[in-house]
């Protein structure tokens, strides 16, 4: 990792989510590189909004939407997350050490995020990508139901690192009309959402996956290797138009 | 086959002894009804949608046009529309799409109230001689003021939150780039900038050409979130969060991929040719503590510099839901009745749910007034606003400003032929193809809307001098300057208000 100049360090005990949120963006405006949140308890939206190159350690647990709207910077958790973090994200990568709540990467169009553990339900609903801009969300252990309900564009990975099946429920990929969802090991029909599909992974795939893998390893100090070789699942949409056969006109 | 055709919706024909042969007809349809061979125009009328394009070009008013010209045997239950959705539904087996709002035969509660006006004993005002205050802010007002004494001087203590300064209540609703042409929202941009008001830029992004106008543009957050970036919610003069839509509440949106061309696309940020499908709910909102999530983000993300509206449907409680969300830090409430337009919209909800705005807004109205919190959020009329009547009766009901959606686009031309959704639209309004969209020219089309936005904004100073009334803030839930006519007890009793003649 890069050395980042001119940090500072917050102490954010008690400290109400706007007055952080403006601090942070005032030590952005004067050229901090890097910014260390410590003792964050539950403070929401840490980010929001925010532009910019810099780098946020958190440590603690943060509240709901952290970078969202976020466009550029770097956060790394150290500690798990509440719901949506990177929703509507635009830019920038989020690192969790630990779990992460419902609807990670909620409508996401950019950028990266990436979680060493679990995420609950509707993991990377709505992500969507345009030009060159295609978020990736990857997890570590494994997601509950809804995993990538109706997902636009875009990639998740999941590693089932645990060594079990990282999904064990229903209704991935439902309503899916576009990216890719790719899960390691198998995944039974039973699984799919409507207007989900299927595949083996093809070496081109992997051949996609594997540096993106090795990243993750390398945020988290993993070893990648045993992730490199398995077999994995490709869940891609049946159809680009999943409703267009539901309705007729009037005339 | 068993079934057949259904019978003629509308007939053309021409008056062959009128007709000059210009061959106007011809070119103005984009739905192929007329052709000329040899000396004569040709009709197909079964492809007809009565958009009227060809009437108002041809130069001899030889074309006429005649609506179901073939007779069903007559029935109050079994009407022509509703055999013919069998039909339709029989042949297809699916979920009938249609367009334009609410086509049921409902009463209009606007057209059974009648404003008040004064005689004798209380002197009207004539507003060429009284300045009349149409101004109107929406957003949070304080409860109350702290001042302190600084030096003598008083100095205002209490934080005011942002609010939107229009010249008049009348704003443009939500129509999406997508649904409407690029020249349509230009046009309107241009006539909310010109009449000092606002317009929605509905749930497609905000496109670089209208830029200039932003400062007049609220930008919306919608379950799909499409063009949603930092720089659009920096971009709108406010935000507005849409939970529902008056023609089609509880259900999400869906633009078709054919719409989808390489600008819309940009503007959503969406690849070109994919469906656009915004879901029914908000993934990140399940309850009305997660709306204050959102409405705290989107605060958050822009500093705390823009109010925040919510748009919902109004529905059965909706006035229970505005409470919540006027404890939500939202600034202010919109209210879509269910005779709000869409560009298309399935049949069964178009004409089925929800309720009417009059009566909405009077319960919202009421509920946050016994509740103490009416300062707290600004209510937004929409879905069904017709004229300027209608204006000042849903402000006399409670609302602070309205939304018009459908007016404004007949204003441009659109002579509400209900198939928006074949994005075909003759008058350059509800399409894409750019043949049709530079049919509409925004350096007129704008001064019409900004026209119509003025003379409605004439007629209600008009008749709020008339009731002796010089601000709108004195019209503003004042339900006594209101009576109701041939209207039920029950709903006398949720507007509020006495019958004619009490
Ligand atoms: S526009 Fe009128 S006059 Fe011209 S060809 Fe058509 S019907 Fe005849
Ligand atoms: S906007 Fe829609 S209803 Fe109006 S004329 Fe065009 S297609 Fe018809």
């Amino acid at each position: 990792m890069t050395e980042l100049q001119d940090a500072i360090r917050i102490d954010t005990s008690g400290m109400h989510y706007t007055p952080l949120n403006r601090a942070i963006r005032a030590a952005v405006t004067s050229g901090v590189r890097r910014i260390h949140l410590d003792n964050i308890m539950g403070q929401r939206f840490i980010a929001d909004g925010l532009r910019g190159n810099v780098e946020i350690v958190i440590n603690g647990v943060p509240g709901g939407d952290l970078g969202m709207f976020m466009s550029g910077p770097t956060c790394i958790v150290y500690g798990n997350c509440e719901h949506a973090p990177g929703n509507t994200m635009d830019a920038g990568t989020i690192v969790i050490h630990g779990n992460a709540g419902d609807a990670v990467a909620h409508s996401m169009r950019g950028g990266m995020i990436f979680v060493r553990d679990d995420i609950g339900y509707r993991g990377g609903i709505h992500m969507k990508q345009y030009q060159e801009k295609r978020p990736l969300l990857i997890v570590g252990g494994s997601a509950r139901a809804f995993l990538g309900e109706y997902m636009a564009g875009g990639l998740i990975l999941v590693l089932g690192r645990k060594g079990r099946s990282p999904l064990l429920e229903r209704g991935i990929g439902s309503g899916i009309h576009g990216g890719k969802i790719i899960i390691r090991g198998d995944v039974p029909d039973w699984n799919l959402g409507v207007g989900a599909r299927v595949d083996k992974m093809t070496e081109e795939e992997r051949g996609e996956i594997n540096p993106l893998i090795e990243k993750f390893a390398c945020y988290f100090g993993l070893d990648p290797q045993p992730f490199l070789t398995d077999p994995y699942s490709i869940i891609t949409p049946s159809s680009a138009r999943p409703f267009a056969n539901k309705y007729t006109w009037e005339v | 086959m068993s079934i057949g055709s259904v019978p003629l919706r509308y007939r053309i024909s021409v008056d062959r002894d009128q007709c000059m042969l210009c061959g106007r007809c011809v070119d103005s349809c984009p739905y192929g009804v007329f052709r000329k061979e040899g000396e004569q125009i040709h009709v197909n009328s079964r492809v007809c949608v009565a958009c009227h394009r060809c009437i108002s070009m041809c130069p001899r008013d030889a074309i006429s046009l005649v609506e179901r010209p073939v007779d069903y045997r007559s029935h109050p239950i079994w009407t022509p529309q509703v055999r013919e959705a069998i039909y339709n539904q029989a042949r297809t087996g699916k979920i009938i799409l249609s367009g334009m709002g609410n086509a049921q035969d409902y009463p209009v509660i606007f057209d059974r109230l009648v404003l008040d006006a004064c005689q004798v004993t209380n002197p009207s005002i004539d507003p060429l001689r009284e300045p009349m205050e149409l101004r109107t802010y929406l957003g949070k007002k304080p409860s109350h003021l702290n001042f302190k004494t600084v030096e003598g001087d008083t100095v205002l203590q209490t934080i005011l939150s942002p609010n939107l300064m229009l010249e008049t209540p009348i704003m443009i609703g939500h129509m999406s780039y997508g649904a409407i042409s690029l020249n349509a929202q230009q046009s309107l941009a241009r006539a909310v900038t010109e009449c000092g008001t606002f317009m929605g830029t509905g749930e497609g992004g905000l496109h670089e050409s209208l830029y200039p106008f932003q400062d007049h543009m609220i930008v919306q957050v919608a379950s799909g979130r499409f063009g949603v970036d930092i720089n659009y919610l920096e971009r709108g003069a406010a935000i507005e969060i849409k939970i529902g839509q008056g023609a089609k509440p509880g259900i999400g949106g869906h633009l078709p991929g054919e719409k989808v061309c390489a600008d819309v696309s940009c503007t959503r940020m969406i690849p070109e040719g994919s469906d656009a499908i915004s879901p029914a709910p908000h993934h990140d909102i399940y309850s009305i503590e997660d709306l204050k999530q959102l409405v705290r983000s989107l605060k958050e993300a822009t500093e705390w510099k823009k109010p925040v509206f919510v748009k919902i449907a109004a529905v059965h409680n909706s006035a229970a839901i505005a409470a919540g969300i006027a404890r939500s830090s939202a600034d202010a409430v919109v209210i879509d009745g269910f005779r709000g337009g869409t560009g298309a919209a399935p049949r069964v909800f178009r004409d089925h749910v929800g309720i009417p705005i009059e009566a909405a807004v009077a319960s919202v109205d009421a509920k946050l007034r016994s509740q103490g919190i009416r300062n707290e959020v600004s209510i937004i009329a929409s879905g069904g606003i017709r004229e300027s009547a209608d204006v000042a009766k849903v402000i006399a009901l409670g609302a602070d400003a309205v939304y018009i959606g459908t007016a404004a686009l007949v204003a441009m031309g659109c002579r509400v032929c209900g198939t928006c959704y074949k994005g075909l639209c003759p008058w350059g309004i509800a399409t894409q193809r750019p043949d049709l969209v530079a049919r509409l020219d925004p350096d007129y089309a704008s001064v019409n809307v900004a026209n119509l936005i003025h003379a409605w904004t004439l007629e209600l100073s008009e008749l709020m001098g008339a009731a002796g009334i010089n601000s709108i803030e004195s019209l503003r839930g004042n339900r006594d300057r209101l009576r109701g006519y041939l209207l039920d007890e029950n709903i006398m009793k949720v507007l509020d208000i006495k019958t004619v003649g009490a």
